[in-house]
């Protein structure tokens, strides 16, 4: 490069408790170029972003601005640097006009940059009237008024119809023909192929790919962004083949296409998805939990869902861990006698759940809210497993539980599977996903399909991706 | 554990601040505090008098409002418009009760109620409608209906329900038969007995029965409520506002047909709002509403003793009462606060 680089990131480290989201990352961004950031969820995308826009200070090393090392406390810090930052979810008041919201954004000091900005733009419409594209857009104008001249997007397109991608990629690459830079957080291969000029490739934390777009392929990005396919023991049990029970035909919801895929009673399936892809549109509504009211998908009472937010979803925390070992089996005869509830047998159902859980609780009546995340999440399994379901959805059942607690989780799901439960479970871990699941259904861009047995992590990440390939 | 333990704790911090706020007020004020406090003791708790035709007598209708208070708080949704439930009650009441001559007593009693009950839940029907079809939050539509409301009894008194001379902006007095039978020699009237069996019978539905179950589910946590319990938070919250209206329309009643005998404005001197601070200070637990509710009949009828004996105005009283529920709020944030805090410890041991 003869350019000399307007910010460099070296070996940035950064964790968040236990999980190293950074393992000494690197990315380096110069004058005229798009820089794409590829990875899958978790790979510590966002959070190298947010690290240059002084959202987050790194635990370890250097960043430097036109050369010379700077420390970044704040957004406000970056934007003294020339960084701004375009987030995920818009960040305009939808009852202001763009004006409005350009003049908030900007404050006392800004500069007015050129180049047809505000073309069809109607500065004086209430943001809420605007398309989401231009919405969007909008979200880069603002950065732009504040005299960025280094762009952080963070997923623009993730909400974009096509025709509006390409307003916004052509925005970008002209943005940066006059000088900007740009770094790009996309999981689209095509964006990346088409309109970035170096891509950086993340995984676990460490930059496993950083070169010239020109020479890459959508496989070998893949394969950058997955790594070696991972070995794993499939433990089919051909032999057996599984009851043509009837049981879910699953229904097609109005964000996912299920085709004619059935799951049989004792499968363990797991679902594989990037983030935003429809996989939460499914489970929820395979779990009949959809928006605004009841979606039997199934026969009441036969779905049991584990929802990914044990503590607003999962659990009442300023309720017992009885109370909340019984919530949505209220009516259950073993406790519901006629409309009175019978609590000592309601304790007595929780204790024996305590003690077959495992729960750490100092009792029945302990507010769920004094538990640890495990143990919080072991009561919201107990609950889905008593209700005696036939199918058990969940959703990134093992989300911020430390590895005991995780296998305790996977040992559960694999148990109520061998008592002929159906389960479908999702996790933003492709690994976990592999790990746990018999059969995977891939769920890409609101279509669901089914990768073939046995199928590794190369076969399923390109599934996700959408990516063909000739076999 | 330790937010378990501190309810009375609270009630008697709060109980404590309100009247060191009080002392101070008057102390600065230049009354003499001593006095003052005095006659409020006298005038609340001071005499058997005292007790029961001034204190207990406030007390039935701050009960039976702030059990209706609980009943909606209790599923998440606040009903700020006891007040406008409670007249349209009254109205209710005592039109039926005007209507009611040459009925056996027990029958026009019942009618009166059952009215005055409808009559609540009807009015507070328009803030749930439209809450559910165009999400109007409770808040300001049980709030702004208080104000329909009292311009309701101001025409009803001066028109359609104003006594036969025309001259006074008050109804007829209701029938002899729809009237509540006092206990001998004093003002209370057995509508007392109607509050404290409204009180048991809602602690037995909150803590007893699938359905106040499902309602504490809604209000602790309605996402939960939905996505792990099935059970629909706009339903749950629909019928606690009915049943919230509903006894707030029968306090009215109660008030009618025990105390006043007639509908005229300013019936209630804001029992509404005062419901909720005894409603608070009880920490939505009914059964202690009961003992919140006859502390706050005593705060009421203490000022007028206050303002005859000490000439300390009645209102001061209302400043007492606000700094009690300001510090219940204020301990309940910290006790959720200390929950939180202990939770994070937990999850970054077991991390």
């Amino acid at each position: 490069m003869s350019e000399a680089p307007v910010l460099e990131l070296h070996g940035i480290t950064k964790s968040f408790g236990s999980v190293q989201a950074l393992r000494g990352a690197d990315l380096v961004l110069t004058a005229g170029e798009v820089h794409a950031l590829l990875g899958e969820n978790g790979a510590g995308k966002s959070t190298l972003l947010h690290v240059a826009d002084g959202m987050l200070v790194p635990e370890g090393g250097q960043i430097r601005v036109h050369g010379r090392e700077v420390v970044l406390r704040s957004p406000r810090d970056a934007r003294a640097h020339g960084i701004g930052m375009v987030h995920q979810h818009f960040t305009s008041i939808g009852t202001l006009t763009v004006a409005e919201n350009i003049a908030l954004a900007v404050g006392r000091r800004g500069c007015r940059p050129d180049s047809g900005l505000l073309e069809r733009m109607d500065l004086h419409a209430p943001v809420e009237s605007l398309s989401v594209g231009l919405r969007q857009r909008l979200e880069i104008v603002k950065a732009l008024f504040t005299g960025a001249k280094i762009l952080l997007l963070d997923e623009p397109s993730a909400a974009l119809a096509p025709g509006e991608v390409a307003e916004l990629l052509a925005l970008v690459r002209r943005f940066a023909s006059e000088g900007g830079a740009v770094a790009l957080v996309t999981h689209k291969l095509p964006e990346v192929l088409s309109a970035a000029d170096r891509v950086t490739v993340l995984r676990n934390g460490k930059v496993t790919l950083s070169a010239p777009v020109e020479g890459q392929s959508r496989d070998s990005l893949a394969l950058a962004m997955l790594g070696t396919p991972a070995s794993r023991n499939v433990e089919t049990s051909e032999a057996s083949a599984p009851p043509p029970s009837e049981l879910p035909t699953l229904r097609p919801s109005e964000v996912c296409r299920l085709g004619h895929i059935v799951i049989h009673a004792g499968e363990m399936v797991g679902v594989a998805a990037v983030e935003g892809n429809g996989e939460r549109e499914l489970l929820r509504s395979l779990a009949g939990v959809t928006g605004g009211g009841p979606v039997p998908a199934l026969e009441e009472g036969s779905v049991a869902f584990v929802p990914e937010d044990r503590s607003t979803e999962g659990l009442i925390p300023a309720m017992s861990v009885a109370e909340n070992l019984v919530l949505g089996l209220e009516r259950d005869p073993r406790w519901a006698r006629g409309p009175r509830l019978d609590w000592s047998a309601v304790r007595r159902h929780a204790s024996r759940l305590i003690e077959g859980y495992g729960i750490l609780a100092s009792g029945p009546e302990a507010a769920a809210a004094t538990l640890s995340g495990g143990n919080q999440q072991k009561v919201v399994l107990a609950r889905a497993l008593e209700g005696r379901p036939r199918v058990l959805v969940a959703e990134n059942p093992t989300r911020g539980l430390d590895l005991r607690a995780t296998a305790y989780v996977h040992e559960q799901l694999r148990g109520a599977a061998r008592a002929g439960v159906s389960v479908i479970v999702y996790s933003s871990d492709l690994d976990e996903v592999l790990e746990l699941g018999d059969r995977i259904l891939v769920v890409h861009q609101g279509q669901v399909s089914e990768a073939p047995r046995g199928a590794d992590r190369q076969v399923v990440g390109d599934l996700m991706l959408g990516i063909q390939r000739a076999r | 554990m330790r937010a378990e333990r501190s309810p009375l704790l609270t009630a008697g911090a709060a109980i404590v601040a309100g009247f060191g706020a009080l002392l101070l007020g008057l102390l600065i004020a230049g009354y003499d505090p001593l006095l003052a406090v005095g006659a409020l003791w006298r005038g609340a708790f001071g005499s058997r008098d005292a007790l029961i035709s001034a204190t207990l007598v406030r007390a039935v209708p701050l009960i039976v409002l702030g059990l209706a208070v609980a009943v909606a708080f209790r599923a998440g949704a606040l009903n700020i418009g006891g007040e406008g439930q409670f007249y349209a009650g009254a109205i209710a009441a005592t039109w039926m009760g005007m209507h009611l001559g040459g009925w056996p007593a027990p029958f026009a009693i019942t009618a009166v109620w059952l009215v005055a009950t409808v009559a609540g839940a009807g009015w507070i029907a328009f803030a749930v409608l439209l809450k559910l079809r165009f999400g109007v939050l409770e808040v300001i539509s049980t709030l702004l209906l208080n104000f329909v409301a009292e311009a309701a009894v101001s025409y009803a008194v001066t028109g359609p329900l104003q006594e036969a001379q025309r001259v006074y902006p008050q109804s007829e007095p209701i029938a002899e038969v729809a009237r509540l039978p006092l206990l001998p020699g004093s003002r209370l009237h057995s509508g007392i007995l109607l509050a404290l069996v409204l009180a048991a019978l809602l602690w037995l539905i909150l803590t007893r029965t699938v359905w106040g179950f499902r309602l504490r589910a809604v209000g602790l946590g309605p996402r939960a409520a939905w996505v792990s319990g099935r059970i629909s938070p706009q339903r749950v919250t629909g019928f606690a506002l009915l049943w919230s209206g509903a006894l707030a329309g029968l306090a009215g009643g109660l008030e009618v047909s025990g105390v006043s005998y007639s509908l005229y404005q300013n019936l209630s001197p804001g029992y509404g709002f005062t419901a909720i601070a005894v409603a608070l200070l009880a920490r939505l637990h009914p059964l202690a509403i009961v003992a919140t509710g006859v502390l706050f009949g005593g705060l009421e009828a203490g000022a007028q003793g206050m303002q005859r004996e000490a000439g300390v105005p009645a209102v001061t009283v209302a400043a007492a009462e606000a700094v009690i529920i300001i510090t219940v709020l204020l301990a309940d944030v910290l006790a959720r606060r200390q929950v939180r805090s202990r939770v994070d410890t937990l999850e970054r041991e077991s991390a």
